[in-house]
C-alpha cells in the first residue's frame, strides 16, 4: 500500500510536466494577447513590443516555457496583465472556491446518495418518478436559470439570502451557490446509486445478510449502500476537479471571485501565467482526488488491494 | 408594505429589503456622511493616470484625481480646475498657470513640477502607458517614446517648468483646442510618492481628488471616503463610496433590487424591460460619448472597386435601427444620424443629417443600392465581433435578420464570432479581417476631432480599415491649424461628408449611459464618459 | 458471498492462479471472493446473454415507449418541414418576446422568429450532437476505461494518468483554441470536440465498474475454467460493468446539447444559420423573468429527449442484468 502511493506520486510528475506544457501550448496557440489590452484601437507598436518582451513572449515558446517552469519552482508564477501577481490571485481564489467545492461535494453525498438509495429501493414508486422528473429538469434548465431563480426567489422576495456573496465567502453563504453548482452533478450521483443498489440488492451477499437477520438499516448501510458507492465514488472524484475549475456560471451569478472566474479571464485574456498556474494547482487537485478514489476502492470493497 | 399582488413583488420586495439593510453602508441620514455602496469591475490596469483606457479604472481616477481641466457632467464643457489659465498666442506653445494652495492627499502640494513629471513618465516607453499617446501632440514625444528602438531622451523637450506654478507646453504642430483634451485622467498630476514608491502607491493610491482611498482589496472592493482637505468646488456630498466588484452586472442589479446595493451602472440590457417596475423612476439613461458602426475592409479590394460604396450604403439602409434599438437595447441606444455624438452637441460638431437618407431604414432602396453596387462581394456579409465582452451576439444577429429580410435573403448576412477580444483586435488590427466588422469608439475628450481623427485619418490608430482619402486628410490637418474653433468645427464637418460619401463604416448607433440606483441614494448623474458623478450623490 | 470483511486476502489468492498476475501490479491485485461462486455466468444458458437481453427488450413496455420517443425525434431531424410549415429564419423583431398567439403557439423569440419552428428545426442539430457526442465518448471511453480496469498494471497507469491531463484541460479554454481554429459550420467539430474533452470521465467510470466486477465470483469461475480474456471481457465483465456508463451517458446525452450552447456563447459552437436547442437556451436564459415561454419550449424538447435516453437505458440495463429475471 505505501509502496503503491508512492508510485502514484512519482507518477505524478510526468503527468504534471505534460499538463503544464499542453496548457502552455494552447494559450499559447491563441495567438498575441497584447493586442487586446489596448481597447478598440492599435497598441501603438513600441509599447506593445516592450510589452511582450516583459511578459517574455518575444521568445520562441518553448524558452518561454521553461524560464517559467524555472520560475515555478522558485515559487514565482509570474505576473497577471493587470499588474497583480499570480500567487496574489491564487491566494484569494483557492479557499473561495474550496470551500464551494466542499459544499457542493457535501450535497453530492447527502442528498444524492440519499435520493439514490430511496429510488434504488423503491423503483417505479412515485417517489422514483418524482427524483426521475426533477433530474430531467435540472439537465434541461441551464444552471444560469436556475441560479437566478434561487436568487431572485430566496434573495429578494423571500430575503433570506443576500444575493451575492461577500468576499469573505463564508460556508453559509456559500449552501445557495454549492447547490446550484452540485445540481448537474446531483441528477449523475442519484442515478448512478440507484443502479448501482437495484442491482445489488438482489446480490447474494444482500440475501445471505437479510436471511441471517440483519436488521433491515444495518443490511442496507452496511452492506447494500458499501458495495454500491464504487461508481458514485469514481464519479465524485472525477467531478471534484471540474467543480473546481468549472464553476464559471455558479460564480458569476452569486460573485463569486473564485477559480472558475480567474481562470475565465486568464482564458479570454490569454494571460498564459494565470491559466497555467492555476491550471497546474488543478492538476494537482486532480491527480490527489483520484488516488483517493483508487484507495477508495479498497476500503469500499477490500476483495481490491493495492500492492 | 409587502407587495400585496404577486407580480409585482420584486419591487415590494426592494422596498422592504431597502428599509431593512437601511444600515448597511454606513451612518446615513441627511447630514452629508453617508456611504454610497456602487457596482464596479475590476480594473483591466494598474491604477495609474496614464495607464487606464476604461471605465472602471476610469471610475476611480475621476473620483481621486483632478486634473487641470474637468469636463462638465452636465454640459461637457472643458471647464478650469487646477488651471488659473492655459495661454497660447500661436496654437502651439501654450503656458500653463495652476492654482494656488492644491495638496494632495497626503500634504504635498500640486505643482507645476506635479504635471510635468507625470507626463514626463506617462509619456516615456519605459513605463509601459498604454495612453502613452496622449502625450504625442508636445513636442520631443518621438524621442523619449521613438516607433522602433530605445528612447533616446528621459523628459519631452517641449515641458518646462517655469515656476513653482508655471510651465510651458510646446506642441508638434498647431492644436488650437488641446487645452480642451486636458480634462482626460492620463494629465492628471502625480505626488512625488507616486516616484518614490510605486508599488506602493498603486498599493493605495493617492491623489488630490474630493475622495481619498481608504481602503483597496484587489479584485474585490475599494473604499473611498470624502477628503476634507480638498479644494475644489465639486466636493463630496456623501460620506464616501464603496466600490464592490461584480463579474457579472446582472448580479449587480439584482442585489440592487435586494437592497444591498445603492447604485448599478450599467443595467443589464435583459432587466431593462423590468427597470419601471422593479425601480420606478431610479433609472437614468441619458447620452454618452460612444458610437457604434460596422467598419469595412479597404485592404480588401472586393470593398474599394467601383460600386462597392453602393453596396455600403445600400446595407446602411438595410438595417433598421429603430427597431433594434428599441427591442435590443431597449433604447439605451439612439439611431445614429452621423459619425460623432450628439453630446457633443451642435456647437461641437454633431449634426443629425450628415448620414441622411443613407441611415434611415429603406429596405426596397436597399435592395436596388445593393444590387447596382454589383452585390455582396462574396454573396454574404460577415459582421465579425468578440464573443467574450459585450454580448454583441444578440445584435449582430438583429442587424443580420434586418439585412437578410431587406435583401429577401437568408443568407446575405451572417454574424461571425471570434472567441476573445484579443484575438478579435489582433486580427482586427493586422488586418486579418474579411467582410465587415462591429467598431466602436468611446471618445477621449468631447471634440469632434476625436471622432474622426483615430478612426478615418490614412493609418490613424483606430483605422483598422485603412481607409484612405486625400481629401478627408487634408480637411482635418486644416481643421487642427485652424485657430478659431467654431471654423475648426466648420473643417471638420467637412471632411465628415466625404465619409457620409465613402461609407467607410457605417454608424449604427450612439450609445447611452445606464444606471440604476437605489432609494436611499439621490441625484445620481451620469457624465457623458458613462461614468456615475458620484461627488454629486446624496444619501439620505 | 459473506460479509466482505471475514475476507482473507491470501486464502483468496492461491485460489485465483497465475492469471491474477496480471493485475497484481498497478491498478488492483485482486482476490478472489471466496469459493461459495454463484451460478450467474458461467452456466448462461446457450443463448448468450446479449442475444438474452435483446429478448426481453423488446416485451418492455418503457424500451417500447423511449423507442417511439427517439424514432419521432428521428423523423423530424430529418423531416422537420413535415411538421413545422414555418420558417426558422423568418424573423420580424417588432414581434419580439410576443407570447402565444394564433400561428405562433409557443410564442415568440427575443430575435422575433417563431419559437414552435426553431424548437422543431433545433431537434436536428442537437439530437446529432447528443446522440453522436454520446456515442462517441461512450465507445472511448469504455473501451479504454474498461481495457485499463481489466489489465491493471502498467496499462492502466499509462491509460489513467492520460486521462488527468485531458482532465486537465478547462472546456473553455479547449473549445477556444481547438475550435476557433474550425471554419466548417457543420456539427463535426463540436461532436469531435466533445468526444476527445468528454471521454476521460466515461473512461474513469468504466474503469472503475470493471475492476469492481472482475472480482465477482463467477468471473473468478469463468478465469479459472481458462477462459480467454476477449471472452471474459465480452460475456461476463462487460455486461455487468455496464450499468454505471449507461447510467451517465444517458444524462451526459442531455448535458452534451447544452454544452453545445456554451460553445455557442463562447463563439466556437454551432454557427447561424444553424439552428439548436442549445442556442435557443443559452438566448432565452437571460429573458427567464419577461419571456419564460422562450426558455420553456427547447428546454421541454430536450427534457423529453433526455428522458427518452434515460428510459432507454434503463431498459437496457434490466435486460442485461440476470439477477432481475
Amino acid at each position: 500500500m505505501g509502496r503503491y502511493v508512492i508510485r502514484r506520486l512519482l507518477q505524478m510528475i510526468p503527468v504534471f510536466f505534460g499538463a503544464t506544457l499542453l496548457i502552455f501550448l494552447m494559450v499559447h496557440v491563441m495567438g498575441d494577447p497584447v493586442a487586446g489590452l489596448c481597447g478598440d484601437r492599435r497598441c501603438d507598436p513600441a509599447t506593445a513590443a516592450r510589452l511582450k518582451r516583459e511578459f517574455g513572449l518575444d521568445k520562441p515558446v518553448w524558452q518561454q516555457y521553461a524560464t517559467y517552469m524555472g520560475n515555478v519552482f522558485t515559487g514565482d508564477f509570474g505576473t497577471a496583465f493587470n499588474g497583480q501577481k499570480v500567487t496574489e490571485l491564487m491566494a484569494s481564489a483557492f479557499p473561495v472556491t474550496i470551500r464551494l467545492t466542499l459544499v457542493a461535494v457535501a450535497f453530492e453525498i447527502v442528498i444524492g446518495i440519499t435520493l439514490g438509495v430511496l429510488t434504488g429501493l423503491r423503483r417505479g414508486r412515485p417517489v422514483d418518478t418524482t427524483v426521475l422528473l426533477l433530474t430531467l429538469v435540472v439537465i434541461s434548465v441551464p444552471t444560469f436559470v436556475t441560479g437566478l431563480l434561487l436568487q431572485l426567489l430566496l434573495g429578494v422576495e423571500w430575503n433570506v439570502i443576500k444575493p451575492s456573496v461577500s468576499p469573505r465567502a463564508t460556508v453559509d453563504e456559500l449552501l445557495v451557490p454549492g447547490l446550484v453548482l452540485a445540481s448537474v452533478s446531483l441528477a449523475y450521483v442519484t442515478r448512478l446509486t440507484r443502479t448501482s443498489i437495484a442491482e445489488n440488492r438482489r446480490a447474494d451477499y444482500v440475501r445471505t445478510a437479510v436471511a441471517k437477520g440483519l436488521p433491515r438499516r444495518r443490511v442496507i448501510t452496511r452492506h447494500l449502500l458499501r458495495n454500491s458507492l464504487i461508481p458514485v465514488v469514481t464519479f465524485i472524484g472525477t467531478d471534484v476537479g471540474a467543480l473546481m475549475g468549472g464553476a464559471i456560471v455558479t460564480e458569476r451569478i452569486f460573485n463569486i471571485h473564485g477559480v472558475g472566474y480567474q481562470l475565465y479571464q486568464g482564458i479570454l485574456r490569454q494571460s498564459t501565467q494565470t491559466v497555467v498556474g492555476f491550471v497546474t494547482v488543478l492538476v494537482l487537485v486532480f491527480l490527489a482526488a483520484n488516488l483517493v478514489v483508487d484507495l477508495l476502492y479498497a476500503v469500499l470493497d477490500p476483495r481490491i488491494r493495492y500492492a | 408594505m409587502r407587495g400585496a399582488t404577486h407580480a409585482k413583488w420584486a419591487a415590494g420586495a426592494v422596498a422592504v429589503a431597502v428599509a431593512a439593510a437601511g444600515c448597511g453602508g454606513g451612518s446615513g441620514g441627511g447630514d452629508g456622511s453617508g456611504v454610497v455602496r456602487s457596482s464596479w469591475g475590476d480594473p483591466q490596469n494598474p491604477l495609474e493616470p496614464a495607464n487606464t483606457n476604461e471605465v472602471q479604472g476610469g471610475k476611480v481616477l475621476d473620483m481621486i484625481f483632478r486634473g487641470l481641466k474637468r469636463y462638465d457632467p452636465k454640459t461637457g464643457e472643458a471647464k478650469d480646475m487646477l488651471a488659473e489659465s492655459i495661454e497660447s498666442k500661436d496654437s502651439r506653445n501654450f503656458t500653463v498657470k495652476i492654482k494656488d494652495g492644491w495638496t494632495f492627499g497626503n500634504g504635498e502640494a500640486v505643482t507645476a513640477k506635479s504635471f510635468v513629471d507625470a507626463w514626463n513618465y506617462g509619456a516615456h516607453l519605459r513605463n509601459n502607458q498604454k495612453n502613452a499617446y496622449f502625450f504625442a501632440y508636445i513636442e520631443g514625444y518621438d524621442k523619449v517614446h521613438p516607433e522602433k528602438g530605445d528612447a533616446t531622451a528621459e523628459t519631452l523637450s517641449g515641458l518646462k517648468v517655469v515656476d513653482g506654478r508655471t510651465f510651458t507646453v510646446r506642441l508638434t504642430q498647431k492644436f488650437s483646442t488641446w487645452p480642451e483634451t486636458l480634462g482626460y485622467p492620463a494629465f492628471a498630476p502625480l505626488p512625488k510618492a507616486f516616484f518614490d514608491d510605486r508599488a506602493g502607491w498603486l498599493a493605495k493610491p493617492v491623489g488630490n481628488g474630493p475622495y481619498a482611498v481608504r481602503s483597496y482589496r484587489k479584485g474585490s472592493t475599494m473604499e473611498l471616503r470624502k477628503w476634507d482637505g480638498y479644494k475644489g468646488e465639486d466636493k463630496a456630498r456623501n460620506g464616501g463610496v464603496d466600490l464592490n466588484v461584480y463579474t457579472d452586472n446582472n448580479t449587480a442589479y439584482t442585489d440592487l433590487m435586494a437592497g444591498n446595493l445603492d447604485l448599478v451602472d450599467d443595467v443589464p440590457a435583459a432587466q431593462l424591460k423590468n427597470v419601471r417596475s422593479d425601480l420606478g423612476d431610479r433609472y437614468i439613461n441619458t447620452p454618452a460619448g460612444i458610437i457604434q458602426t460596422l467598419a469595412f475592409p479597404f485592404y480588401d479590394r472586393a470593398w474599394t472597386k467601383p460600386g462597392a460604396e453602393k453596396v455600403r450604403r445600400g446595407l446602411a439602409m438595410a438595417i433598421d435601427r429603430e427597431q433594434i434599438t428599441e427591442t435590443i437595447f431597449r433604447k439605451t441606444r439612439t439611431p445614429a444620424k452621423d459619425w460623432t455624438s450628439p453630446v457633443l452637441g451642435e456647437d461641437g460638431g454633431y449634426s443629425d443629417s450628415v448620414c441622411g437618407d443613407a441611415c434611415r431604414y429603406d429596405p426596397e432602396q436597399a435592395r436596388k443600392l445593393v444590387r447596382e453596387g454589383g452585390g455582396i462581394p462574396g454573396g454574404t456579409l460577415k459582421i465579425s465581433y468578440n464573443a467574450d465582452t459585450g454580448s454583441h451576439k444578440e445584435w449582430v444577429d438583429a442587424v443580420c435578420n434586418s439585412i437578410n429580410r431587406a435583401l429577401g435573403n437568408d443568407r446575405s448576412c451572417t454574424g461571425n464570432p471570434i472567441g476573445t477580444f484579443a484575438d478579435f483586435r489582433s486580427r482586427a488590427s493586422r488586418q486579418k479581417l474579411d467582410g465587415a466588422w462591429r467598431a466602436g469608439w468611446q471618445m477621449d475628450y468631447p471634440l469632434i476631432q476625436n471622432f474622426l481623427e483615430p478612426n478615418y485619418f490614412t493609418d490613424a490608430p483606430s483605422n483598422d480599415g485603412k481607409y484612405s482619402d486625400e481629401r478627408f486628410d487634408k480637411l482635418v490637418n486644416e481643421a487642427n491649424a485652424e485657430t478659431d474653433t467654431v471654423k475648426a468645427v466648420g473643417k471638420f464637418q467637412d471632411a465628415e461628408k466625404i465619409l457620409a460619401e465613402d461609407m467607410p463604416a457605417i454608424p449604427l448607433w450612439y450609445q447611452n449611459g445606464s444606471a440604476g440606483y437605489s432609494d436611499r441614494v439621490s441625484d445620481v448623474a451620469l457624465n457623458q464618459f458613462s461614468v456615475p458623478v458620484y461627488e454629486q450623490i446624496k444619501v439620505d | 458471498m459473506p460479509d466482505p470483511h471475514e475476507q482473507d486476502g491470501a486464502v483468496a489468492g492461491t485460489g485465483a492462479g497465475g492469471a491474477m498476475d496480471l493485475a497484481a501490479d498497478e491498478a488492483a491485485a485482486v482476490t478472489a471472493g471466496g469459493p461459495t461462486g454463484g451460478p450467474d455466468g458461467a452456466t448462461a444458458p446457450a443463448r448468450s446473454l446479449w442475444s438474452d437481453a435483446w429478448h426481453d427488450l423488446r416485451r418492455n413496455p418503457v424500451f417500447l415507449v423511449s423507442a417511439l420517443i427517439i424514432l419521432f425525434l428521428v423523423v423530424i431531424s430529418l423531416w422537420p418541414s413535415a411538421i413545422a410549415t414555418g420558417d426558422p429564419h423568418d424573423c420580424d423583431l417588432a414581434r419580439a418576446q410576443d407570447g402565444s398567439s394564433p400561428g405562433h403557439p409557443f410564442g415568440i423569440d427575443g430575435q422575433g422568429c417563431d419559437v414552435y419552428t426553431r424548437t422543431v428545426y433545433g431537434a436536428r442539430a442537437s439530437v446529432t450532437v447528443g446522440v453522436c457526442a454520446t456515442l462517441g465518448v461512450g465507445l472511448l471511453g469504455s473501451v479504454l476505461g474498461g481495457l485499463a480496469g481489466f489489465f491493471g498494471g502498467a496499462w492502466d497507469a499509462i491509460l489513467s494518468r492520460v486521462t488527468d491531463v485531458f482532465f486537465a484541460i478547462p472546456v473553455v479554454l479547449g473549445g477556444l483554441v481547438l475550435l476557433s481554429v474550425v471554419t466548417s459550420d457543420t456539427v463535426w467539430p463540436v461532436i469531435g470536440f466533445m468526444v476527445l474533452l468528454g471521454w476521460p470521465q466515461i473512461s474513469r467510470i468504466a474503469r472503475g465498474s470493471v475492476i469492481t466486477a472482475k472480482q465477482h465470483d463467477y468471473v473468478q469461475a469463468a478465469r479459472a475454467l481458462g477462459a480467454s480474456p476477449t471472452r471474459m471481457l465480452l460475456r461476463h465483465i462487460a455486461p455487468n460493468a455496464v450499468a454505471p456508463v449507461i447510467v451517465v451517458a444517458t444524462i451526459a446525452l442531455g448535458t452534451y446539447i447544452a454544452l453545445e450552447a456554451t460553445l455557442s456563447y463562447l463563439g466556437v459552437g454551432l454557427k447561424p444559420p444553424t439552428v439548436s436547442w442549445g442556442i435557443d437556451l443559452s438566448a432565452a436564459s437571460p429573458y427567464i423573468r419577461n419571456a419564460p415561454h422562450m426558455l420553456l419550449w427547447p428546454a421541454g424538447a430536450l427534457a423529453v429527449t433526455v428522458l427518452a435516453f434515460i428510459m432507454l437505458g434503463d431498459a437496457v440495463r434490466d435486460a442485461l442484468d440476470p439477477k432481475l429475471r
